[in-house]
């Protein structure tokens, strides 16, 4: 794929990035970032395709492994976390039929 | 044709990762957004694998069983509290692993023979290296100031701009050094400097600075993988990099904007060192009389209220009072009161923490407003309970121009009927400024453990 049509990539996903993050609510900014932090933990697909293409050289295959594993924790940690606290978000506990004079 | 089916599934992922953002901007379609994003995540990894460049399984699969089960026992058992340590920690991973991946390509160039990288693959694999490196040690050295494995205050040095500009002008001769002469020693110094400079740059600031730090690192991870595309001619990473990179920017400005700080004013100078003594005009009137209030007196008045707003900050985080002050809100609820909570942006320690230690409370979320929701129904409200919180209800951030803290965006508490401080004591918040509200006729402060105080409360409010 050529530079320009990558660069044209880069700068529709900078602007579709704004665009959607910029209506996230200030309420929901911890887990837009933990949610973000997972996104970008898809460096591990870049690390599998440099440790899986590794012929044995020593620095592809220390430097693959680490990253490889720090992406993955990375991706699952984030979504997680990311997913634990989005289910504490409710609208109300129990719909209790409470005072409303 | 494998390799078109590969890039297709690349756009679903790339799909995914956007309807997950836009999902996001309702509490009620979130949770099924981090879902779709996490299945989008899933099939990249899965048509990665099955790549035909893909030779060797055994590292790949144990490597990523290791990382991915450290990952999840920690997003698993980690507090709502320790939340923005958790986040650096994780953003540091994805920066370090975005450099390692740089430095095996550049390794792989000078394999090849090359002895000079092309245009492209010199600026993105140097980017992705460096600030990679950057974002690295940046955020674990965030982490251990959070955690407070490290001092939590600003660390400072003399010299220190100096050395910071000195250390990234060599990181940058050093780049362009190993990108007209591959060899891999080249690259590993600036990488070595890159690790240095992130670690001098966050330990000189500020536990309440982090919010911008954190989305500040957040985003430096982002275009790190974004560059880390460019170098793999990988378009997922580039989208999903990008992404990431456009959303920590345009946190990093909302929080500068919420604090009234500048990001260049979080990076290169410590808050505190430069201007607390603007905060002398205030500090004048040392004798200024405070009115105290007793929880019996407040429980009565509470009772009797239309509409109570509770202010919550990081210090009722600390005193772990977010089940009582749910309690306390459920109570007058239940009496008929208006309750809600208005909440700064830079309360806590990153952006919407305030929310989530809420809502883990059970507080829900219709009773949570933003700053601008709140501050127009103020003179509307008969109480307003500050508790933990100082330097974001501070009216001189409004009304003084010679206050350190003036154009910050407030809660403008002090148009409410009744203000009811919660503190610990006297002690002036982090940015070390007198806050006159404390002192307004119609301000009763309740001193004490916002935790013993708010249990208290509800006990009364119980026998009103």
């Amino acid at each position: 794929m050529g530079l320009v049509t990558e660069l044209v990539i880069l700068v529709l996903a900078a602007w579709v990035g704004i665009e959607v993050v910029s209506k996230v609510p200030q309420m929901l900014h911890t887990p837009l970032m933990s949610g973000t932090n997972a996104i970008h933990g898809v460096v591990i697909v870049g690390a599998i395709l440099v440790l899986g293409a590794a012929a044995g050289g020593t620095v592809e295959t220390v430097c693959g492994v680490v990253a490889v594993a720090f992406g993955a924790a990375n991706v699952v940690g984030g979504f997680v976390v990311t997913d634990r606290m989005l289910q504490m978000f409710k609208r109300r506990p129990e719909p209790k039929d409470g005072g409303e004079a | 044709m494998r390799a078109d089916l590969i890039q297709l599934v690349y756009l679903v992922a790339a799909v995914c990762f956007i309807l997950g953002l836009k999902w996001l901007s309702s509490p009620r379609s979130a949770r099924r957004g981090n879902q779709v994003a996490a299945i989008g995540m899933a099939i990249a990894i899965v048509a990665t694998l099955v790549d035909r460049s893909v030779i060797d399984y055994t590292w790949i699969i144990a490597a990523a069983l290791v990382g991915g089960s450290v990952g999840a026992v920690i997003a698993r058992r980690v507090q709502m509290t320790a939340m923005p340590q958790l986040v650096a920690l994780l953003n540091g991973l994805g920066g370090g692993a975005a450099a390692l991946i740089a430095v095996s390509e550049y390794h792989a160039h000078g394999a090849l023979g090359e002895t000079s990288l092309g245009g492209v693959a010199a600026v993105s694999v140097m980017f992705s290296a460096i600030v990679g490196s950057i974002s690295f040690a940046g955020s674990l050295v965030a982490f251990g100031k959070l955690q407070e494995i490290l001092p939590g205050r600003p660390i400072t040095w003399p010299g220190q701009k100096v050395l910071n500009a000195l250390v990234a002008v060599a990181i940058l001769a050093l780049a362009v050094w190993a990108a007209l002469a591959v060899d891999d020693p080249i690259l590993w110094i600036a990488v070595v400097l890159a690790l240095i400079l992130g670690t001098a740059v966050v330990l000189p600031i500020g536990g309440a600075d982090m919010p911008v730090v954190i989305a500040f690192l957040n985003a430096c991870t982002g275009l790190a993988a974004a560059a880390t595309g460019f170098a793999l001619g990988n378009v997922l990473l580039i989208i999903a990099g990008m992404l990431v990179g456009a959303s920590g920017t345009l946190l990093t400005q909302l929080m500068s904007k919420a604090m009234n700080r500048s990001l260049a004013s979080v990076l290169f100078g410590a808050f505190g060192g430069g201007n607390a003594g603007g905060g002398s005009s205030a500090a004048s009137g040392e004798a200024l009389p405070v009115l105290e209030i007793g929880t019996a007196d407040l429980a009565a008045q509470l009772v009797y209220a239309r509409r109570v707003v509770i202010v919550p900050g990081y210090g009722l985080a600390v005193a772990q009072a977010q089940h009582p002050v749910r309690e306390l809100a459920d109570l007058l609820g239940a009496r008929g009161v208006d309750v809600t909570f208005a909440i700064h942006p830079v309360a806590g320690r990153m952006p919407g923490h305030m929310n989530v230690l809420l809502a883990e409370a059970d507080v829900p979320y219709d009773k949570l407003l933003e700053m601008e929701e709140a501050n127009p129904d103020f003179p509307q409200t008969d109480v307003v309970l500050v508790i933990g919180a100082n330097d974001v209800v501070n009216p001189a951030a409004r009304d003084d121009p010679s206050s350190p803290l003036h154009g910050m965006p407030i809660l403008e508490v002090d148009r409410a009927e009744h203000v009811v401080v919660f503190k610990r004591s006297m002690a002036s918040g982090f940015a070390g400024v007198e806050n006159l509200l404390f002192h307004d006729p119609k301000t009763r402060m309740l001193f004490g453990d916002a935790r013993k105080s708010l249990t208290q409360l509800v006990q009364d409010v119980q026998d009103v």
